[in-house]
């Protein structure tokens, strides 16, 4: 959108001063990196300043005490297990809406595009209600299957607007060629999908990853913590210990961030085309 | 090959109708089904067992649970100060919010569209506060407001920085707000960013060599010709500064003495800390009405820009 390409004068200030803004947005993340490796006096009397020592044995025990790799695993195996399952189940509904809309199927459609406005509030004290009923409470299936139910709105208004744009020629002429609607389905129709379960991968891991009110009513066992529920349960022994709190943030983050700086680019199409449908 | 093609075609049309009708229902059923159904468990029966619960005196805790009529909703209406508080934090929280973080992401999208030679990084850079989720975000931001700021204060003297920042009513509300704002102006610019670039850049010229000012641009090309982005990131700040609570309960807890409690957090506060849950969801369900019509003049504006495109 710009009209001047030539670097003048003007540019350099414009730069230096969006460099600056820039640095001010790193703040924080310098505050918390430097004191996480300071011993807590440090902390306390020069929180500005370049460590005096690099105490590296305050990630040691934060390492230990929130129990890293156990709430990073359980922090991945439902962000993954949901994912794919959110994927697999609201696109199959979406084409199958798509491609027969009966009557039914409108209704049950504009039912999942309506329930987006939903609050989690809304339906959390009667959910956890049934959830115990049901023994779905303190588990990994149970809070996956929360996502299931509370992702497929989203995920399906998102397939559904894709689905109206694939042609449907090519899935006619492999009809005609002999594969069952199963066939067509996964074979032809998946692989064209593909920049959309990109997308919606990546808009359900930013939820489901940093989700902490869900899992922190449904898992109370301390061997299912996710990572926000080991942060959190953390800070509640630990309160104001900053050199054993700051090095848990640190790795609490870690993960997110290095998925970002790896994935940046589908990230922020992914944020771009969802915004844009949603 | 013509052959078989044409046997099939023949054993299609011998298929009796029944046969086609039980195959298109176990294909429904197979497409449709496992969605619908965790859907229905986990969004649709909740929902309503929660109307019904909010005309309840439920607790949780006894068996039985008695038809109160709309008592809940009187005495929230009436005699609940800790909702009115909350509520009117929210208002004011988002109204705030969303103005002060779409006129940075804006800022940030009009500069970053510039032929900037450090712009990716820059993008980046600003985006990054959006990958952490609002629980870490705020106990990271605690540190900083009660050790970073007092350090930058002792530093440049400047006396801004030496307040109470979140042990005091007015500066924990700001607190909040420039959280809110290090966390979504990011997202917002992308979306403006992705707007601007669709811009024409004739039309830009042109207004060029009729000689607008740089403002006159911005106000009278680039922002009309945006609206569409603009309204999305309105809406999309509105949802989460409407929603918000693990921001706030990592930052503040809602306090100092409740002042900064949002509405989400105070539903929480009503079921786990009181104990009232038929209370909890009478909240639950006057919050679902708000953001329902929040949505639905959002969903009435989106479609209306879209006829005049």
């Amino acid at each position: 959108m710009d009209v001047q390409s030539k670097y003048s004068a003007r540019t350099l200030i414009l730069e230096i001063v969006v460099i600056l803004l820039g640095l001010v947005f790193l703040i924080p993340f310098y505050f918390l990196i430097i004191n996480s490796v300071k011993t807590f006096g440090d902390i306390l009397s020069n929180s500005a300043s370049w460590p005096q020592q690099f105490v590296w044995s305050n990630y040691v025990e934060a390492w230990k005490a929130i129990d890293f790799p156990s709430a990073f695993k359980n922090s991945l195996i439902v962000t993954v297990v949901s994912d794919l399952l959110l994927v697999l189940i609201s696109s199959m509904a979406a084409y199958q809406m798509v491609r027969h809309p009966s009557r039914f199927n409108r209704i049950l459609y504009f039912v999942f595009v309506a329930a987006m406005v939903i609050p989690f509030q809304s339906i959390m004290l009667p959910l956890m209600e049934m959830a115990s009923t049901y023994r779905l409470n303190n588990s990994m299936i149970g809070l996956i299957i929360s996502y299931l139910g509370f992702g497929a709105p989203l995920s399906i208004f998102l397939f559904h607007g894709f689905v109206k744009n694939v042609p449907l020629e090519i899935e006619q002429a492999a009809r005609v060629d002999g594969s069952n609607r199963y066939g067509v389905f996964f074979r032809i129709v998946c692989p064209l999908m593909m920049p959309m379960f990109v997308t919606v991968i990546i808009l359900n891991t930013l939820w489901i990853w940093n989700d902490y009110l869900l899992p922190s009513l449904m898992l109370s066992s301390p061997e299912l913590r996710t990572i926000p529920i080991a942060t959190y349960s953390f800070f509640g022994q630990y309160t104001k210990q900053w050199d054993m709190a700051l090095p848990a943030l640190v790795l609490g983050i870690t993960p997110i961030i290095i998925f970002f700086l790896f994935l940046q680019r589908y990230i922020i199409q992914g944020i771009t085309a969802g915004s844009v449908k949603g | 090959m013509n052959d078989t093609r044409a046997a099939q075609a023949a054993r299609h049309v011998t298929r009796t109708s029944g046969q086609r009708k039980l195959s298109q229902w176990i294909q429904q059923l197979v497409f449709v089904g496992p969605a619908t159904f965790f859907f229905l468990f986990i969004v649709i029966v909740p929902f309503f067992l929660g109307v019904y619960y909010s005309f309840t005196d439920w607790n949780g805790i006894s068996r039985q649970i008695n038809w109160i009529g709309i008592e809940n909703y009187t005495h929230i209406l009436t005699k609940d100060p800790d909702f009115r508080n909350a509520f009117w934090f929210t208002v004011r929280f988002t109204i705030v919010g969303i103005i002060v973080t779409n006129l940075l992401g804006f800022v940030l999208a009009y500069l970053l569209t510039k032929p900037l030679r450090t712009r990716n990084i820059l993008r980046t850079v600003f985006f990054m506060p959006n990958m952490i989720g609002g629980l870490l975000l705020g106990f990271i931001w605690q540190f900083i407001f009660i050790r970073g700021f007092s350090a930058v204060g002792e530093a440049t003297g400047w006396s801004l920085f030496n307040l109470p920042w979140l042990g005091d009513r007015a500066t924990s509300f700001w607190g909040i707000v420039i959280v809110f704002v290090w966390q979504t102006a990011g997202y917002l610019m992308v979306i403006y960013i992705s707007a601007l670039n669709n811009i024409p850049k004739d039309v830009l010229e042109s207004a060029e060599i009729d000689g607008a000012s740089r403002w006159q641009v911005i106000r009278n090309i680039i922002l009309p010709l945006i609206m569409p982005a603009v309204t999305i990131c309105l809406f999309l700040a509105i949802s989460w500064a409407f929603k918000m609570f693990d921001l706030n309960l990592a930052l503040t807890g809602g306090g100092p003495f409740k002042a900064t409690e949002s509405v989400a957090l105070d539903i929480y506060n009503e079921a786990f800390t009181n104990n009232r849950l038929g209370l909890g969801t009478a909240k639950a369900v006057i919050f679902f009405v708000i953001v329902a019509i929040i949505t639905s003049i959002q969903v009435r504006a989106t479609k209306s820009r879209e006829v005049e495109m």
